[in-house]
């Protein structure tokens, strides 16, 4: 096991090498030019280049990329060509708000997706199973920032209970205004993965109640509840693992519409606006830092795997 | 005991529910706070280093200014105590006035003005004008300095007391002494409020301070000049990267003032009763359609003219802003509304006919060369005007190359003064604030190809009016010769103009002393 974790720690460095290495040349090969915007409408051509030669845009490519390389090499993820702060210290300050509403939001949607899905699987083909794939489809169907605005419409502009837009920290501001913030954007957030969580976890216990351990526990006079809950869950839970596994990784990277509609400042819209202006550092630092916690967490999908299957072993 | 302890636990928490809860109204205490959405987010901090409006609104807060302009345009002294010329115009002699601090406490000298003014004359278009025409700029003492030029010129208080970017601001001489293409690191400021460095949040929050030994002057406001009165304790700008929730923000109370909401949102703002919407910048927005004069088929005038004829200002505007309150047509390259307007040859612009467009295109022989226009398509405003223009273009017979892509390409792409096939354009669209084009010195109004704008017109003559106007001593003539550039501009077709907009401001009622400006500024402003 120790071994299998740390050959697969050891496997992140190619991949980071190559991830590294095309999003280098991706960057410096768009077109674009960070000097330009910096410059402003009233440049000439000449403060233009003059700026790219401030911010080493003007050195060949090779020489950029090592001398990048070289930065990461010392734990350094570089410096923001606009804000001219360190790009660990912009995720460091992002970091929190968009770890947050994903939290909330795998935790929102297992507790409800699970057991609808569980509920659909038990009693399929039943108004309840219809009922949930419905539901299923409308979660996929409807656009984050649709649902977004009506909610905001319906609780804040309405009802006037919950606040309209913003993030307050757990640790810093206290857990009721946390709570008070990320609970539309969480729920918004939410329906998607409910959506697929449920169908999955739906799928999947039908396919492990046709199994012949379970017609086995029936015959031995099990309950249908610990038939369902013991036998049949634990034993669908693996790809449901998956999918939650994939859903946070896709959270911590693609939230960034729901963090411009509730106007969290989390890493998704760092990305956007560093894309828009051109601040390679950033882009650079962050698509290192997305792929990281991909590999991160299907590392530990992967371990997860263990506690559910004993069969799996590493 | 079992339900001593439930009840126990319960009572702590029906206790502690609301007092995490009550924690959201810890900002209503006891010091005053302005809640601002600014028009964009303020990526860097450096005014000197970037043209950016949102560093120059961040300038204003933080720095002061030697002298600043009024509601007329008209500059006034505001670090400056007594100025005095000689009489030949060329020797200036400025004395600072009693009680100058920057935010560390140092008091601002002399060293202080010229190092800055130094810094911003080798980045700003009028700063550069200024120096290339200035002898010597030396300290007679630690208040006291004395500008040299080396022959007449007559932008002086105008350039040294210029509104919009880049404005010569005052930082403490270890600062300007920064390279001006690299950004400053330190942010002690000489004006009425203090940045708080540690909670900036660039793309979400920057916050200010009152800064309590600041002297403002006594004369009353009026836009950029008069006393800088900080009536919160705090300024704080969060960035709203969509205007829906901006605007939803704003009604439900949690802003005060919302900087540049889009035209077509503000009816329903206005809708509320606690909010007002107004139009506070009286000169607004110049769209202008830019030519590339070195490429064909746009390195011809008449071609250009030709295009020119087809652009109808009234459905750019009601294209790209929609309600007629929020636009107007306007002819004079100086905003309508400033005191160098007129339509010395503006007939051009008025044709507004693309059949007209069309008769004189047939006379140019012109061959059919693609116009590629370059379309913004993640800034609305622009992205519509590219559609009005490669509309009428098509149908006045040009063949036209719409080619989409982001504004940042796009400003990239528009230094390149290669053929097309080899990155070059042919045309893009962009607007100017009104305060920057308000005089002939204006770098959108240049016919020097080497130090001019993208586009790159090239008129002996043009140059030749614009560097008269900056030797001129009096208004009137100003206006004169202001008058002959325009008409220079118009004849040559350096650009299409296409129409004056305004973006309002909303706030909610507790908000007062809003102060009307082409720049949003901060102070004077209370909240209630």
């Amino acid at each position: 096991m120790l071994r299998y974790v740390l050959l697969r720690i050891l496997s992140t460095i190619p991949v980071m090498v190559i991830v590294a290495l095309f999003v280098f040349l991706m960057l410096r090969l768009a077109p674009g030019d960070p000097a330009a915007v910096i410059a402003g409408d009233y440049a000439t051509a000449e403060d233009v280049a003059r700026i790219r030669e401030q911010l080493g845009l003007s050195d060949p490519i090779v020489v950029q990329f090592f001398r990048w390389v070289g930065s990461l090499m010392q734990g350094d993820l570089g410096i923001s060509i606009f804000s001219g702060k360190p790009v660990s210290e912009l995720i460091a300050q992002r970091i929190e708000p968009t770890l947050m509403l994903a939290l909330t939001t795998i935790t929102f949607a297992v507790l409800v997706a699970v057991p609808l899905g569980t509920l659909a699987a038990f009693k399929a083909g039943s108004w309840i199973d219809r009922f949930v794939m419905l539901f299923s489809v409308g979660g996929f169907s409807i656009p984050v920032f649709v649902l977004g605005y009506i909610l905001i419409y319906i609780f804040s502009m309405t009802l006037k209970i919950l606040p309209v837009q913003g993030y307050r920290s757990p640790f810093t501001d206290g857990l009721g205004p946390f709570l008070l913030h990320i609970a539309l954007p969480s729920v918004t957030l939410s329906v998607i993965f409910i959506a697929l969580i449920s169908r999955m976890t739906r799928a999947s216990v039908i396919e492990v109640l046709e199994e012949d351990y379970i017609r086995t526990a029936r015959a031995k006079g099990q309950s249908e509840y610990n038939i369902l809950i013991h036998h049949a869950l634990r034993n669908a839970a693996v790809p449901v693992v998956t999918v939650i596994g994939i859903g946070i990784a896709l959270l911590i990277g693609g939230v960034v519409v729901t963090e411009s509609v509730f106007n969290i400042p989390g890493l998704g819209r760092l990305v956007l606006d560093a894309v828009l202006a051109r601040d390679y550092p950033i882009i650079q630092g962050l698509i290192l830092f997305f792929s990281f916690i991909y590999i991160v967490i299907n590392l530990l999908i992967d371990l997860s795997y263990t506690l559910f299957d004993p069969r799996i072993r590493y | 005991m079992i339900h001593r302890m439930k009840r126990r636990h319960l009572l702590a928490a029906a206790l502690a529910v609301p007092l995490a809860f009550g924690a959201l109204a810890k900002d209503a205490g006891a010091e005053s706070v302005l809640r601002v959405i600014p028009h964009a987010d303020l990526k860097n901090l450096d005014p000197i280093w970037t043209t950016a409006y949102i560093s120059r609104n961040h300038g204003y807060l933080i720095y002061d200014t030697l002298f600043a302009m009024d509601e007329n345009f008209v500059p006034h002294p505001q670090m400056v105590d007594t100025w005095d010329t000689s009489e030949d115009g060329l020797v200036w002699t400025f004395t600072l006035r009693d009680g100058l601090k920057f935010h560390d406490g140092a008091p601002v000298t002399s060293a202080d003005v010229i190092a800055s003014l130094e810094r911003w004359g080798k980045r700003d278009g009028m700063g550069q004008q200024l120096f290339a025409n200035t002898a010597s700029l030396e300290a007679k003492d630690d208040k006291t300095f004395v500008l040299t030029l080396s022959g007449p010129y007559g932008l002086v208080l105008e350039s040294i007391g210029k509104i919009s970017s880049n404005v010569p601001f005052i930082m403490p001489a270890r600062v300007a002494a920064t390279d001006p293409f690299e950004q400053i690191t330190d942010f002690t400021g000489s004006g009425p409020f203090v940045f708080q460095s540690d909670e900036w949040v660039p793309g979400s929050t920057v916050v200010y301070t009152k800064f309590a030994d600041y002297v403002p002057r006594d004369e009353p406001v009026s836009a950029a000049s008069g006393g800088k009165v900080a009536k919160v304790d705090k300024v704080i700008w969060t960035y709203f990267p969509d205007q829906t929730t901006a605007m939803n923000a704003l009604m439900a109370g949690e802003v005060d003032f919302f900087e540049q909401p889009s035209p077509d949102l503000a009816p329903l703002i206005a809708t509320n009763p606690d909010i007002t919407v107004e139009i506070n910048d009286p000169l607004g927005g110049i769209g202008f359609a830019r030519f590339n004069h070195l490429l064909p088929p746009f390195d011809d005038a008449d071609v250009r003219r030709a295009a020119i004829m087809a652009m109808n200002q009234e459905d750019y505007m009601a294209a790209a802003v929609g309600d007629p309150v929020y636009w107007r047509t306007c002819y004079s390259v100086y905003p309508c509304g400033t005191p160098l307007e007129n339509e010395a040859g503006s007939e051009v612009m008025k044709t507004a006919s693309v059949e007209a467009a069309k008769e004189a295109l047939a006379k140019t022989g012109y061959d059919g060369t693609p116009v590629v226009i370059m379309q913004p398509t993640d800034i609305p405003l622009l992205s519509a005007f590219s559609l009005v223009t490669a509309e009428k273009l098509r149908n006045a017979g040009f063949t036209v190359d719409m080619q989409a892509m982001d504004w940042s390409t796009l400003t990239s792409r528009r230094a390149s003064r290669e053929p097309v096939e080899n990155g070059g354009w042919n045309l893009f669209h962009t607007w100017w604030i009104g305060a920057d084009v308000i005089d002939p010195m204006a770098i959108a109004f240049s016919g020097n190809p080497d130090a001019g704008w993208f586009g790159w017109a090239q008129d002996a003559e043009l140059e030749e009016a614009r560097s008269a106007f900056a030797r001129a001593a009096t208004p009137e003539e100003r206006k004169e010769i202001a008058a002959k550039v325009q008409e220079r501009l118009w004849a040559i077709g350096a650009s299409g103009q296409l129409g004056q907009f305004f973006s309002p401001v909303a706030y909610r009622n507790n908000v007062t002393g809003l102060i009307k400006s082409p720049v949003q500024f901060f102070w004077n402003i209370a909240v209630e």
